[in-house]
């Protein structure tokens, strides 16, 4: 028996990184996956390999997070196609840099939008579909940046840090309804994003790591796959750090 | 029974189950808070069920309007259930 075998899990941010190997962790431990994104390509070719590998095709969902209309619609068609939801991951995310003297309300919004308005809505509307099921669990993907703060992050730490607390409470309103809220912190991890770095950007962010690596894409899945099966039935309102032993 | 009848049963059997109180105490001024069992736990229960029960989901705003049976059968009305 696979650990996902029958559920349902919607993956926010899913083209590409943490987000997509989540969902492909998930595809492969039995779970239909509803992978929402902004590119279709990448997504397809997410969902042509899985479907390959799975025999399952994950089914697409193209928006924008900041809509909370195009949030709604989503919610409105996995419960005419699903009836239910079993998993959400609010992965979907934005980092800019910026010291905090060039941080400009743009910024701010558009941070906070991504970052800490839409998982609030998409947990909002997960949470009516997941009560009918009798259970579920939400993962949000937060940063150690959150938890630990970082020069040039003040906008970005200040959203994880927030989505840290809505994750604390959700878990104590909806433990009743047996749905468990966690969320997983983090660190370095070698994904897109990262690749943008210089070296001596690299070098300095590794000697901070007492495991000495970056992490992977498929180290922060692992978690989330523990949150998202039975193996966590009694955790929530955790925020994992999945950082290597990360310092900063 | 018509199908205005069987959805005004239907909806009381709903409210009757997931407040965990006698079908006879579900009247249109039973409201939110009014009594011990419809707190806010048991309201998150009462809006799955509805929406379950119905084959609906309904915007968060009619979510947040729930207060009352005889606003929830208002509500319902607004995606093509029928009431007395």
């Amino acid at each position: 028996m696979k650990l996902l075998e029958g559920k349902i899990a919607f993956v926010t941010g899913a083209s590409r990184g943490i987000g997509r190997e989540i969902a492909a962790v998930f595809a492969r431990h039995g779970a239909q996956v509803v992978a929402h994104g902004r590119d279709e390509a990448a997504l397809a070719s997410l969902c042509d390999e899985l479907e390959a590998e799975t025999g399952r095709r994950p089914e697409v969902l193209v928006y924008d997070v900041r809509q909370t209309e195009e949030i709604k619609r989503a919610f409105q068609h996995i419960h005419a196609r699903y009836r239910g939801l079993d998993i959400l991951v609010n992965n979907a995310g934005i980092q800019r840099d910026a010291l905090l003297g060039f941080v400009q309300p743009p910024l701010v919004e558009e941070t906070m939008q991504v970052n800490l308005h839409a998982p609030i809505y998409h947990m909002q509307l997960a949470a009516r579909l997941m009560a009918r099921r009798g259970g579920g669990s939400i993962i949000n993907i937060g940063s150690i940046f959150g938890t630990e703060g970082e020069a040039g992050q003040v906008v970005y730490a200040a959203s994880k840090a927030a989505l840290a607390g809505a994750t604390k409470s959700a878990a104590k309103e909806l433990a009743p309804s047996n749905i468990r809220v966690n969320a997983i912190a983090p660190g370095f991890i070698a994904t897109e994003m990262t690749a943008r770095l210089t070296e001596e950007q690299v070098a300095g962010r590794l000697a901070n790591i007492r495991m000495g690596r970056a992490g992977t894409p498929a180290d922060v899945a692992g978690v989330a796959l523990f949150l998202a099966s039975p193996l966590s039935s009694y955790v929530t309102g955790q925020v994992i750090g999945v950082d290597g032993g990360m310092r900063l | 029974m018509n199908a205005q009848t069987a959805n005004e049963q239907k909806l009381r059997a709903i409210f009757a189950s997931s407040l965990d109180i006698p079908e006879d105490q579900v009247q249109d001024s039973l409201a939110y808070n009014s009594i011990e069992q419809w707190d806010s736990i048991a309201h998150m229960a009462l809006v799955a069920a509805i929406d379950e029960g119905f084959g609906i989901m309904r915007d968060t705003d009619d979510v947040i309007a729930l207060s009352s049976f005889g606003k929830a059968k208002e509500i319902l009305k607004k995606y093509g259930v029928e009431f007395r």
